[in-house]
């Protein structure tokens, strides 16, 4: 469980969210520049907040009454970068074992489960520059969840992607989210992306959560918003 | 009559030089990019100082810095009973001090020219300040890192103007290539300059086309 509260002034409005967490995939859906990546730089620890918290589970990551800023070291938030961020000088497998901190039996074999699920067994020894879009997304989301992270922040991750590949990522995203059951924490500014993977969708409009759905947004019969609805933003 | 000792000399003096260039280097460049110290700008011009002001003001400088009169002098005198006036270990600081702008300098843009994702995705994944500089930072920089030695070797190798004000022209002691060469010339010995000449000029040309090479003849050093 993730729990965010949080504070931050930017260059042309300030950021003011909260929102909490639960074991399932948390979409923040908005225009571009509207704070979603700010808001996961601050989980990640990558930014400070000017004030507020974030805790999770029993561990504050940040509180500012407290005066606690874990590094991001610290924290075992895994962030999968809009553009993947592998390291282009490590071959596909060494990227995957970035994050382990001791190799030991359980992490050989998570390493085994995450390459058969990703479909990825046949690139342990390609470099990034040889992979597609799609295989650099699966090769991130493994090295993202060979940390053994406690939260997944996902920013844009399928927004560089053709068409079919992200249809087919899209459900594993949800596959591997009720697998792992930890808060996946999505940003996106594509209408289908956060109807297709999102248990929850919260609504961000210069730096504010937008709580009340106007009622130029139509709901579908599980709560969740129709592509109409995001017209709101457009 | 072309002596060997001077061309062993320099490049002795040169590999040492680039040794110390190479740690003080990316040493400086690390902690400029990282922290916000108070009058950066100023030590950002520090930096760079050796690299516009005539080699013979950095020699003197230095001299008044290290020589028996100077405050490091006097402390290297008293606590080491060493002095590096007129010494190897002269010409290496002197190499070292006009080549370290060239070596700060490309070390600092190959920092920026970095993707800053590349650095906070190895720190989300657990990855300290130091794991992050050696697996990402460094090997990523490698090929501006290689190009700011061999532009500080290349720069020692030819040093004369800081070297002669504090290394002197010993022979068989702290006579460099440039040095011979000057003072082959001013004896009239034009066959023996003309012939440092050729070696210090065929040393530079490998080295330069040899990083060239080795960059995939794609960039020229300018």
């Amino acid at each position: 469980m993730l729990t965010v509260d949080i504070k931050k002034k930017l260059s042309d409005f300030t950021l003011n969210i909260s929102f909490t967490a639960p074991n399932k995939t948390i979409v923040l859906f908005g225009p571009s520049g509207c704070g979603k990546t700010t808001i996961l730089r601050c989980i990640a620890g990558l930014l400070k907040p000017d004030e507020g918290s974030i805790v999770s589970n029993d561990t504050v990551f940040y509180s500012s009454t407290k005066t606690i800023h874990l590094p991001p070291k610290k924290r075992n938030v895994s962030y999968m970068f809009q553009d993947f961020a592998l390291f282009p000088h490590m071959n596909v497998k060494h990227n995957i074992w970035y994050g382990v901190k001791t190799p030991s039996q359980e992490a050989n074999e998570l390493y085994e489960k995450l390459i058969t699920l990703l479909k990825i067994e046949h690139l342990p020894h390609r470099s990034i520059s040889q992979l597609s879009g799609g295989e650099k997304q699966r090769v991130a989301m493994a090295r993202a969840l060979m940390a053994e992270p406690q939260i997944l922040l996902l920013d844009e991750p399928l927004s560089a992607l053709d068409a079919q590949s992200r249809y087919e990522l899209q459900d594993e995203l949800k596959r591997l989210q009720e697998i792992w059951n930890i808060p996946f924490v999505l940003v996106t500014h594509s209408p289908e992306e956060a109807q297709a993977i999102g248990s929850e969708v919260l609504f961000l409009h210069q730096g504010q959560q937008v709580s009340e759905p106007p009622p130029s947004w139509n709901m579908n019969a599980n709560g969740k918003p129709t592509r109409s609805s995001f017209q709101y933003f457009y | 009559m072309v002596e060997w000792q001077p061309v062993i000399l320099s490049i002795k003096v040169a590999s040492i030089s680039v040794l110390f260039v190479f740690f003080l280097g990316v040493l400086s460049a690390n902690v400029m990019r990282s922290t916000d110290i108070p009058g950066k700008a100023a030590l950002e011009s520090l930096f760079t100082l050796p690299l516009v002001l005539p080699p013979v003001v950095i020699g003197f400088l230095l001299l008044i810095l290290v020589g028996k009169q100077g405050p490091v002098g006097i402390l290297l005198t008293k606590y080491f009973d060493m002095q590096i006036i007129f010494t190897q270990s002269a010409a290496v600081l002197a190499g070292t001090v006009v080549s370290f702008p060239l070596m700060y300098q490309s070390t600092k843009a190959a920092f920026e020219g970095i993707d800053k994702t590349l650095e906070d995705a190895a720190r989300t994944l657990g990855a300290s300040e130091w794991r992050v500089f050696w697996t990402v930072t460094m090997p990523l920089s490698w090929p501006g890192l290689v190009s700011g030695l061999v532009l500080s070797f290349a720069r020692t190798l030819g040093e004369f103007g800081a070297t002669i004000m504090i290394a002197g022209n010993i022979p068989g002691k702290t006579q460099t290539i440039p040095l011979a060469i000057y003072f082959a010339t001013e004896s009239n010995d034009l066959i023996t300059a003309g012939m440092y000449v050729i070696i210090i000029s065929v040393i530079t040309f490998s080295i330069i086309f040899g990083l060239n090479h080795w960059k995939g003849k794609n960039i020229t050093l300018h």
